[in-house]
């Protein structure tokens, strides 16, 4: 095989479980560390987060009516077809970092995907509550999705934080529209050719390369965005961002990059409470 | 048949604990110790009852109290059918209505030509009015046609008699089902609904009565024909007495604020009334021995 | 005898029982001339010299002069709770436990007061003051008491420490019960409290203070000061105040969520709402009447929880209508203090005007409008009992909050359209599913876009139970274990 001429990947942006170009037609191009590999990848445009969210709030209903069981699965198959691609994962990461970190991090990554599968059937128990009111009444607190979140991804670790932000965001049916940050744009877009072979219904997952700092206040300002992960945006910009957000009181968690913990899953969820009578 | 709809147990109890806490004073309550007097059908239902027991109690019904004649009389004597002859007597001329327990109350366990023929002969002795159980086995059985039928045999041999027909909703187990008896009583032909024969617990409660108002209220609607109420059995204050006639009030109105339509079932509250009426009348608290008893 | 038969014999002509007039007695609630600001346990005149009439609604009358807290007493009202902050948090929590359960029977004892208190400021029933806001008052100090020292458990493993200085605003519709839900959660869990009552209805939370003090609670620990919209805004954007608590509009709460933006501030938001009762044909007709009519008239329909939409399912639209009818004519509409009213006084003239604006809106979008026939007294803030029928989804009366006693009634054929119809709208705190149907009940309850569904029944509260809403009817919960979140750090 020596010497043979290799096909490489066009980068392309994953909306409604398809990969689009930028309808724009934008690109940027990335280079690694050491400059010998460059890469064009697509530039989305805030019609593309449109298109985006769209199909977010379209697939919504159908992801948050499958059973705890069945996301759990799915986010399980996801880590599957990461580690499928730990490789390809690790070559990408090790643009900027060691290949030892790289390493490091798919493990971690893929991990940390099985630790949010297995929470899909149980935060509920754990965050919901049966209340022991007054009367004569059944009564219980149980949280629930939220709708669409925006999620704005911590830009490193490449992987880890797109993989922390956004795995939460499923677990209890969310549909996301995430923003990846350039620097881990390679990533993203690989790890949504694993998302979207892992049995992820179209538009549960919506992965968009190019600017944050363009997107991200359309993002806040979208009146069909429910709640906002703003974990990769600088501190200078969460004023205008919250101040966007605040037209349809979207809902606003932040983490550092390493959180890994249930607060980040009921974040994004909403606690319902429903009373019925006991009666005769 | 929607009219058979559903209850909730629980907002039936909510909406008569609120109802509860009607604050009567003044000339209301005065009106209405004074209509519960008028709507009293004054009971003695025991197997000690006597022809001297019962001669008292008829008297005690014309002129409740000896010492105020503005009292009105109650409005029946209520006895089981082996002493209608004897309170028949005794009420002639007045106001006060006679009626008897038929149908083999309290349990109603006998066969159909026997709660016939026990029937006819209370009319056929006096009875203005008929109190009938009904069989509480065949509906809890889901046999709605022998409940249905033995209504309307015992209807027609009451005649022109006012027929009373008592649920006993202690034993129905569920608002539901003194819905949906109340509608059977009703559509058979019964003037009155009643509650209870005062034989179990629970009898009479402002849910249950409530429940029968809404179901008459609904009957009322669908065949125009107004079918009258009677709690019956733990009503015995005064204090009780006005509750029931705020939900009767807020129910169904002043169309059945009379005795035509509404009786309560009683023994003891005759008298707490009275000593209710006197005590507004004087403003000193009463004593039982001031007012008779029969 | 028929000479001494009452009237009422003659079924003809039945009299109508009227119920005599039986009015709570005003005095019970003394009220003097004039209120300061309480600060640092005690009573202190306004650095801002400024006061304000406190009015009583169903009278127009001036209830008392109440003084309004300015810049520097805002300034001096969250010095005092950071003082008393630090000693607040370290304290043995079982203390803490003990001064809410000392407020929680000093409130039992006082409810008579308290509540004729509320009806004479606020304009509500005194039967709704008696029998709802003040047990629920109390049960909410005794049940958050009760966590003061298991806070550990509430939240396992993750330590839960209080936030600090608390800054919190309440509206007027339930002025006690309102601060109970805000101050109860807030000092059980080690916070100290600035709390700004509304401007309608101040007497009674500066009466929590006093009867905190009673109650041994350290000075500083609880702050009451009363004021305008300024001085909420002043409370919310002070710099000493590490968390904020609002209950009130979605437009005020939007406004407070802009002037945190970008402090990393913790904001809880109890805001509006347009909730919906959805009547299918299998309902306990009788009950969902009670239940629509509990749940637009209590209070006046002045509550964010309201059910100010009712969407009846088409088979059963014009039997439920005439029962809806028939009952309004029962609702007794008048003096607050008259303990066998139902409906009270408008809260203040510019809330009345503003029902009255959304009300004219109804009637020229071509809505029908019912409202019973009742004698409305000549002084006051009053406004009839209303039912809307013929609104479509677009009538602004189906869209906006109304916050008073007028219900819009809409029709839906299936249950997907009533999910449809019953979400279609920016706010989602509460809503209303009446019908026999287990399974559907359940899949409604899954369905409704709100915080809160009640099936079977409405208006329902309780401490133990998380209330809040979702999208634009506010974020956090109140009550419950969850409510405690919002007084933790890192948890809410």
């Amino acid at each position: 095989m020596e010497g043979r001429l290799g096909v490489r990947k066009t980068y392309k942006l994953f909306i409604d479980g398809r990969f689009p170009r930028s309808e724009s037609g934008r690109t940027f191009r990335y280079a690694s560390r050491d400059g010998v590999v460059t890469v064009q990848l697509s530039e989305a445009s805030r019609k593309d987060l449109r298109m985006a969210v769209r199909a977010a709030r379209r697939a919504y209903p159908g992801w948050r009516a499958r059973s705890g069981y069945n996301r759990g699965q799915i986010l399980y198959r996801i880590a599957e077809m990461v580690e499928d691609r730990a490789e390809t994962f690790i070559g990408q990461l090790a643009l900027q970092a060691t290949i030892g970190s790289a390493r490091r991090e798919v493990s971690e990554a893929i991990d940390l995907l099985i630790w949010y599968a297995g929470w899909c059937d149980k935060y509920q128990q754990v965050i919901g509550n049966m209340n022991p009111v007054a009367g004569p009444y059944f009564n219980i607190s149980t949280p629930e999705p939220m709708g669409v979140v925006g999620v704005v991804a911590p830009g490193q670790p490449a992987l880890l934080g797109l993989v922390g932000a956004l795995a939460p965001v499923m677990v209890s049916g969310n549909a996301a529209v995430l923003l990846a940050s350039s620097s881990q744009a390679i990533a993203a877009v690989t790890f949504a050719e694993a998302v979207a072979t892992a049995d992820v219904p179209p538009g549960v997952v919506n992965i968009l390369t190019g600017s944050s700092a363009e997107l991200a206040p359309w993002m806040a300002g979208h009146m069909d965005i429910n709640a906002l992960d703003l974990s990769g945006v600088p501190p200078e910009s969460s004023p205008t961002l919250e101040e966007a957000a605040s037209h349809n009181l979207k809902r606003i968690g932040r983490w550092d990059a390493s959180d890994r913990n249930l607060n980040r899953i009921a974040a994004f969820t909403e606690i319902k409470t429903v009373w019925h009578p006991k009666g005769r | 048949m929607r009219s058979v709809g559903p209850t909730d147990e629980v907002m039936v109890e909510q909406r008569v604990a609120t109802l509860s806490t009607r604050s009567i004073k003044g000339e209301s309550k005065k009106w209405a110790l004074r209509a519960a007097v008028t709507m009293t059908d004054l009971t003695t239902l025991e197997g000690m009852d006597t022809v001297g027991k019962v001669r008292q109690l008829s008297h005690k019904a014309i002129r409740p109290d000896p010492t105020d004649p503005s009292i009105p009389s109650v409005a029946a004597v209520c006895v089981y059918p082996n002493l209608v002859g004897v309170v028949s007597e005794v009420l002639r001329g007045s106001t006060v209505r006679v009626a008897a327990v038929s149908t083999y109350f309290p349990s109603g366990q006998a066969p159909l030509d026997m709660k016939v023929s026990e029937t006819r002969r209370v009319v056929a002795d006096g009875a203005d009015e008929v109190d009938m159980v009904i069989d509480r086995g065949a509906f809890l059985s889901g046999d709605y046609r022998k409940v249905v039928d033995e209504i309307e045999a015992v209807r027609e041999a009451a005649g022109d008699a006012c027929l009373k027909v008592i649920l006993e909703t202690g034993e129905l187990g569920s608002y539901d089902n003194v819905r949906k008896a109340s509608m059977l009583a009703m559509a058979a032909g019964a003037d009155f609904i009643k509650t209870s024969t005062g034989k179990v617990q629970p009898a009479a409660t402002l849910a249950v009565t409530l429940v029968m108002l809404e179901a008459i209220r609904d009957f009322r609607a669908m065949t125009g024909r107004a079918v009258g109420m009677k709690p019956a059995g733990g009503i015995s204050t005064a204090k009780q007495a006005i509750k029931w006639l705020v939900v009767l009030n807020e129910t169904l109105g002043s169309d059945w604020m009379t005795p035509d339509r509404f009786r309560f079932g009683a023994s003891s509250l005759l008298n707490d009334l009275l000593m209710q009426i006197k005590w507004l009348n004087t403003g000193r608290y009463q004593s039982a021995d001031y007012f008779t008893k029969a | 005898m028929s000479a001494d038969q009452p009237v009422l014999a003659d079924s003809e002509s039945p009299p109508r029982w009227e119920y005599q007039e039986s009015r709570e007695n005003p005095s019970l609630a003394a009220v003097r001339d004039r209120y300061g600001l309480w600060i640092d346990g005690g009573e202190v005149e306004p650095l801002s010299q400024k006061w304000f009439p406190s009015i009583e609604p169903a009278t127009e009358d001036h209830l008392a002069m109440v003084a309004e807290a300015g810049s520097s007493d805002v300034d001096r009202a969250v010095r005092s709770a950071r003082d008393a902050a630090g000693d607040w948090a370290t304290r043995p929590a079982g203390d803490r436990a003990k001064f809410l359960f000392r407020i929680a029977r000093l409130i039992q004892e006082r409810s008579r007061e308290l509540a004729v208190l509320d009806t004479r400021d606020g304009g509500k029933p005194i039967r709704e003051a008696r029998d709802i806001d003040l047990p629920l008052v109390a049960a909410h100090f005794f049940y958050h008491a009760g966590w003061a020292d298991k806070l550990d458990y509430a939240f396992a493993g993750v330590n839960p420490q209080p936030l600090g200085v608390v800054g919190q605003v309440i509206p007027w519709n339930f002025p006690l019960l309102m601060a109970a839900w805000k101050v109860a959660p807030a000092l059980a869990t080690g916070n100290t409290v600035v709390l700004k009552p509304a401007e309608t209805t101040p007497l009674s939370a500066l009466r929590l203070a006093e009867i905190a003090a009673d109650a041994g609670l350290p000075p500083g620990v609880l702050n009451v000061i009363p004021g305008a919209g300024r001085t909420g805004a002043d409370l919310v954007s002070h710099r000493g105040v590490d968390k904020v608590a609002f209950t009130g509009s979605t437009e005020v709460g939007k406004q407070i969520r802009r002037r945190l933006a970008g402090t990393g501030k913790p904001l809880t938001l109890e805001l509006g709402g347009k909730g919906a009762h959805v009547v299918f044909e299998d309902a306990p007709m009788d009950q969902a009447v009670e239940g629509v009519v509990n749940g637009i008239f209590f209070n006046q329909g002045q509550v964010c929880c309201a059910g100010s939409r009712l969407l009846v399912q088409e088979s059963v639209a014009a039997d439920f209508v005439q029962r809806l009818r028939r009952r309004l004519l029962t609702l007794r509409v008048g003096d607050p203090l008259d303990k066998n009213t139902d409906v009270g006084a408008i809260n203040s003239a510019a809330q009345l005007e503003k029902i009255t604006g959304l009300v004219e809106a109804g009637r020229s979008e071509g809505a029908q409008i019912y409202q019973p026939p009742c004698q409305l007294p000549d002084r006051g803030y009053w406004f009839p009992p209303t039912l809307f029928t013929e609104v479509s989804q677009s009538h602004r009366i189906a869209q906006e909050e109304i916050f008073g006693p007028v219900l819009s009634i809409l029709t839906f054929r299936t249950p997907t359209e009533a999910v449809e119809r019953a979400n279609n709208t920016p706010y989602g705190l509460a809503s209303g599913v009446w019908t026999a149907k287990g399974s559907r009940i359940l899949w409604m309850a899954d369905q409704l876009a709100s915080g809160v569904v009640w099936a079977n029944t409405y208006n329902q509260f309780d401490p133990a139970s998380p209330f809040g809403g979702v999208k634009e009817s506010g974020f956090g919960r109140e009550g419950g274990r969850h409510g405690l979140a919002a007084y933790l750090k890192g948890m809410g």
